[in-house]
């Protein structure tokens, strides 16, 4: 989150609730921001001296504190944006888990009926998200969450796939 | 059967190689479905037989109620040229014409004088974004504007039922997510009706209902599954549904 609000803060000063707001709706797929995170990343930035504190709104409400990035938060955030994020292993995923013991414990078929029965639900969540990006006026952030999903449940898929066509050539081999 | 297009029981081999051993599939008015599966599995074919371009060995295919397998060849070109609408991956584009002249291409065939042609696929040309290319030859295009071209010229004469046979096959993502969109958003603009055949998961999940097929049979699991608790559990729940049975037990 902290390099988000960094992100956000680029465009000028912001109070908390803008920047939740914000959060909210750029990463649409993500659980909302909860305030109390937002605050509480806000006053680690501030003691880091990656934002500032630049005004005081008191007008009809409580008072909201606007922040603005400061010279050194740009340059964490510039930082942040020039470090490769290591390849996800992906080999801890519950999918993997359940076709391997599926297979080890309960046998060919329960892992086949697992198997399809999986795949109905990927390819049910592949259509929704589908609809969602072919929404008239869909926002760009949305668009590339719904790509990102897709692309993985595609990957998942194709998995699936592969791994039936491995266990069949398997079955082949042991019963000649 | 109650919707705009069936097919009951198709079987159709290719010499000793046989690519639908008696496949039943209904498709509704309006209805985008997917036909999805391995190379090889029949999903070309069926297409091919859905649209009367080719004549099944058994079986039989019906539009709007009628059945229309044993149509003659001219009977069977003119329904290609007014209600149903064919859409390949690539190379249908006449080289020689701009795009305008080949979106116009199947109404000057159907006899529209060369004004209303033009007309019309101006109009299309228009509603597929891409107005700016109507002098332009397939040459001189990208393979999306060539896909949106072919598009346009599929739907020109305003078909009921749309065939698509891999339509992005040949193009790199994002192009290939355009024409999509465009296909999905006029399809439901028209009502029309698509039969959209794709080995993509990606693409599929642009239909309503997916039908997938193995082997020239359908697939209800989608992966080749026949063990017990696996047949006729039906894809998004449409067990027993439009989607038909397997029809196991046809010549194969």
């Amino acid at each position: 989150m902290s390099f988000l609000i960094l992100g956000l803060l680029c465009a000028g000063p912001r109070h908390g609730y803008d920047l939740k707001r914000a959060h909210d709706q750029r990463l649409p797929q993500a659980k909302p921001a909860a305030f109390g995170q937002v605050y509480a990343t806000l006053g680690r930035l501030e003691r880091d001296g990656l934002v500032a504190a630049t005004g005081h709104d008191r007008a009809g409400g409580p008072d909201r504190t606007a922040y603005s990035i400061t010279d050194r938060g740009r340059q964490a955030l510039d930082a942040w944006l020039d470090t490769v994020e290591p390849p996800a292993p992906h080999v801890t995923s519950a999918l993997l888990t359940k076709v391997t013991v599926a297979l080890l414990a309960a046998g060919e078929q329960r892992a086949r009926r697992y198997l399809a029965a999986q795949r109905q639900a990927h390819t049910a969540r592949l259509r929704e998200y589908t609809r969602l990006k072919t929404r008239p006026g869909i926002a760009f952030a949305d668009l590339i969450a719904a790509d990102y999903a897709i692309a993985h449940l595609d990957a998942d898929l194709r998995w699936l796939h592969t791994t039936l066509d491995r266990v069949a050539a398997l079955r082949q081999e042991v019963t000649g | 059967m109650n919707g705009i297009l069936y097919g009951r029981d198709m079987v159709k081999s290719y010499g000793r190689t046989v690519a639908l051993r008696g496949v039943t599939l209904e498709v509704g008015q309006g209805e985008i479905v997917a036909v999805t599966g391995p190379s090889g599995c029949g999903k070309s074919t069926l297409l091919l037989c859905l649209a009367g371009i080719l004549r099944l060995d058994a079986g039989e295919v019906g539009y709007c109620g009628e059945r229309i397998d044993n149509w003659s060849e001219t009977a069977r070109a003119k329904l290609r040229r007014g209600a149903f609408g064919v859409l390949f991956q690539f190379g249908q584009l006449v080289a020689e014409l701009s795009a305008a002249e080949n979106i116009a291409l199947p109404l000057l065939l159907s006899g529209v004088r060369r004004r209303a042609a033009r007309t019309a696929a101006m109009t299309w040309l228009d509603r597929l974004g891409i107005p700016h290319l109507a002098d332009t030859r397939p040459g001189e295009m990208s393979g999306g504007e060539q896909q949106r071209t072919a598009l346009a010229r599929a739907l020109v004469a305003e078909p009921r039922v749309l065939f698509a046979d891999e339509p992005t096959g040949a193009l790199d993502s994002l192009a290939g997510e355009q024409v999509l969109g465009e296909l999905v958003r006029v399809a439901r603009e028209q009502q029309t009706t698509v039969v959209l055949v794709t080995h993509d998961a990606r693409v599929a999940g642009y239909a309503d209902r997916e039908v997938a097929l193995r082997d020239g049979v359908l697939d209800p699991s989608g992966l080749g599954l026949t063990g017990p608790g696996v047949t006729g559990a039906g894809l998004d729940g449409t067990a027993g549904g439009a989607a038909g049975g397997a029809g196991a037990g046809v010549a194969g």
